[in-house]
């Protein structure tokens, strides 16, 4: 007797796991620069943000009494991404609750992997800066290439820079360090270069499309360039806010997640463009120097209502 | 030449076109034949033979039932041995008539020989008569009645003719043999049909991963007045009726209308030269081109004689039938599974693709990440997870809006997705749940 089955009968190769560990293979040269920049107080925020992301995703899955998704990579690539948007000298403990937000509260207490509304890695992230401000904005200038060093001399981050620049003054970083990442700020976010690599290597093995990082750097530096223009304001340096603070990551490897973006491309350029303006207004006229963390959460919030109203055109019925 | 394409959706899958280098073959002949009496979209066709009676190749078993119908004829000659119902591989039981053979005897009046006949019978109502008394259907799968695609209905009118040579099913070459092997006698086919149409205008449309098939036919058509080839992309589902119109024309079929409502007649390649066998060498359909392919070490294109068991392809080729898991008449996009071995060739078998045990499994499914992958692929523009979601949720009212009468059964939102969901089954389900509540409405 042979097998009976519907069509079709092949599948692509193309699976959860797979797909996750593509991105992990996309955020490794970010992962190697954090590595680079800050040592191994990179490596324990890490190595505590993984581990107890995939505990908790195991360990809820089991007390929820949900299937359980542990191996499918997605718990890792949320630990990642938590960590790399934390500062190098996070205590552990908070770390850990970080984790527990992104997992337990944002992710499975929504039904699990597909069903949460929110960025659980930005929800641990947001939870963490409003919870513990000064620790999260306490940033240590980076050694390059000096694993061991713990000297932990802060810096400010170029965007508070930017943020408190006068008239008259002039921006006084060297965009070959914001490009490379030799500068203050969150593990993972300060290198343009090592992220670029990452989008590339996405696109490539079509694990997401050009629309919302491409959208949502766009539409946030028009804005910039609109305000320069306006006001001619060394504030409102274009390449420098689009290479130093989250929005790299944010575009890149936040906004693109799969459940909590819309799918069709006409709302994935909705949904990028409000991210982008959204992201302007909070690190223009906002109290803080960051925007990228709210900007994705808020636009997070619109999905349902995006994919609801912007939906593919469909053959035979009419182009209007 | 640049390669056309449709405009919405489409996946890149390998198309495997193992055989497309070897060459057609013909099949030795089965002891029996199995022969259904209903190998098309309509009724069953009327038997006129009883259990006894002594058949040749080419003479005709069973007369069409009325327009939407096909004639049958046998294609091996000896007796008549029973006519009964049997499983027709896909667990439906059929009315065949089971010949046993004896020699090889053909019926007078059919020019068997290769020799090519360009003069075209100067009349449209002899022509299409000839069609119909030949019993050719739709040879790409559908088993629709060619001649009510080429009688065109009072206030419609047709002003292109789009010959199908795409082939998009992996593993399938039939079309792809034929187009090399027979191409002048598919172009002058297309002219046959472009005189019943009253037209000059037709394109073969070839997937551009057959460049021997454009470059020869490309060649050809230009010796000849109202017909040219085109190259189009190689994306699934190139060859569907709707997304060939759309790719050819830049025209869309209404939802809910048929092809000639865009001033569109869509033929298959294998049609076409049943056409021309039919007309010029009055050879009615009793053979067609059966691509053999899948995970076999021989894949290969052999012409079969229609009712031809596919125990007896298989047997003929030395498949180690224990290692095989599945058996899929037809490519592995749309083809179905075969249950019985003794379920006969038809009219519409373009292919028998064998899988070995290991690549006969469907992989597990996981949880929906919303990723919108199948959104991007369907090429009717449809949601398929919002689709799953209201079969799930039993919201059948949801489906009209959701234009779930408009899949076309391609399977590319089951093939891309990346939680391995059978997308595809939920569209089906929805289509007769929704045809169910617009019955009782």
């Amino acid at each position: 007797m042979f097998k009976m089955s519907t069509s079709p009968h092949i599948n692509s190769k193309q699976t959860t796991q797979t797909i996750m560990r593509d991105v992990i293979v996309a955020l490794s040269p970010a992962i190697f620069a954090a590595l680079c920049f800050f040592g191994i107080n990179a490596l324990i925020v890490l190595v505590t943000s993984v581990s107890s992301c995939v505990f908790f995703e195991y360990f809820l899955s089991r007390r929820l009494g949900l299937k359980n998704n542990t191996f499918d990579l997605s718990a890792i690539v949320t630990g990642v991404l938590l960590a790399l948007n934390l500062p190098a000298t996070m205590p552990i403990w908070m770390t850990i609750l970080g984790a527990f937000m992104a997992i337990g509260v944002a992710k499975m207490a929504f039904g699990g992997i597909g069903k949460n509304i929110f960025n659980p890695a930005l929800v641990g992230r947001v939870f963490l800066f409003i919870s513990f401000p000064v620790q999260m904005t306490t940033w240590v200038k980076p050694h390059v290439l000096e694993f061991f060093n713990l000297d932990a001399a802060t810096a400010a981050t170029p965007l508070a820079s930017l943020k408190h620049l006068t008239v008259a003054e002039q921006f006084n970083t060297d965009y070959l360090s914001l490009f490379l990442g030799n500068i203050g700020g969150s593990m993972g976010e300060t290198s343009a270069l090592a992220l670029l690599i990452g989008f590339i290597w996405m696109l490539k093995r079509k694990i997401i499309t050009w629309h919302i990082p491409v959208c949502y750097v766009g539409s946030f530096a028009v804005c910039i360039f609109i305000s320069a223009l306006l006001t001619g304001s060394a504030r409102f340096d274009v390449l420098a806010h689009i290479l130093s603070g989250g929005l790299l990551l944010g575009a890149i490897f936040m906004a693109t997640d799969y459940t909590t973006s819309p799918m069709t491309k006409k709302g994935k350029i909705i949904f990028a463009v409000g991210c982008g303006v959204i992201t302007y207004i909070i690190r223009v006229f906002g109290s803080y120097p960051e925007g990228v963390s709210f900007a994705i959460l808020i636009m997070n919030a619109f999905v349902p209502l995006i994919d609801r109203y912007f939906i593919q055109y469909i053959y035979g019925t009419g182009r209007k | 030449m640049k390669a056309k394409t449709f405009a919405i959706g489409g996946i890149h899958i390998n198309k495997h076109k193992l055989s497309a280098n070897t060459k057609i073959t013909e099949l030795a002949l089965p002891d029996v034949v199995y022969i259904p009496v209903k190998q098309h979209i309509g009724a069953p066709a009327k038997i006129i033979v009883k259990i006894g009676d002594k058949v040749k190749v080419g003479t005709l078993l069973a007369e069409a039932d009325g327009v939407f119908s096909a004639n049958v004829f046998s294609s091996v000659s000896g007796e008549v041995a029973k006519i009964e119902e049997i499983n027709n591989g896909q667990g439906y039981l059929e009315t065949v008539i089971t010949i046993k053979r004896e020699g090889d005897v053909f019926e007078e009046g059919m020019d068997l020989t290769d020799n090519l006949i360009t003069d075209i019978l100067d009349d449209k109502e002899e022509l299409l008569r000839i069609i119909t008394r030949a019993g050719i259907v739709g040879m790409g799968g559908a088993g629709f009645p060619t001649p009510i695609k080429n009688n065109i209905p009072e206030g419609k009118k047709v002003d292109t003719l789009i010959v199908n040579g795409i082939e998009c099913e992996p593993y399938l070459t039939t079309d792809g043999r034929l187009m090399i092997e027979k191409a002048e006698q598919i172009i002058i086919g297309t002219r046959i049909l472009n005189k019943i149409l009253g037209i000059q205008n037709a394109v073969i449309a070839i997937d551009e991963n057959k460049p021997r098939a454009i470059a020869r036919l490309h060649r050809i058509a230009k010796r000849y007045v109202g017909v040219n080839v085109q190259k189009c992309k190689s994306i699934y589902p190139q060859g569907g009726e709707k997304q060939l119109i759309n790719a050819i024309t830049g025209r869309e079929v209404p939802s809910g209308k048929l092809p000639i409502d865009t001033n569109c007649a869509v033929q298959n390649v294998a049609t076409v030269y049943a056409i021309y066998e039919a007309v010029q060498k009055h050879i009615p359909l009793f053979r067609r081109v059966v691509t053999l392919s899948g995970n076999i070490s021989h894949p290969c294109n052999y012409l079969v004689r229609i009712g031809t068991p596919i125990s007896f392809v298989l047997k003929e080729s030395n498949i180690p039938l224990e290692k095989v898991g599945k058996i899929i008449s037809g490519g592995p996009m749309m083809g179905r599974t075969i249950s019985s071995l003794e379920a006969p060739i038809t009219k519409t078998t373009s292919g028998i693709t064998v899988f070995l045990e290991e690549n006969s499994y469907k992989p597990e499914t996981t949880s929906c990440l919303r990723c919108g992958k199948c959104v991007d692929a369907c090429p009717m523009g449809l949601m398929p997870l919002n689709i799953r979601d209201a079969v799930e949720h039993n919201e059948f009212q949801n489906l009209k809006q959701l234009h779930v009468q408009d899949c076309i059964l391609c399977g590319s939102c089951s093939y891309v997705c990346p939680a391995k969901i059978p997308l595809l089954d939920y569209c089906k389900i929805g289509k007769y749940e929704l045809s169910k509540l617009q019955k009782k409405a």
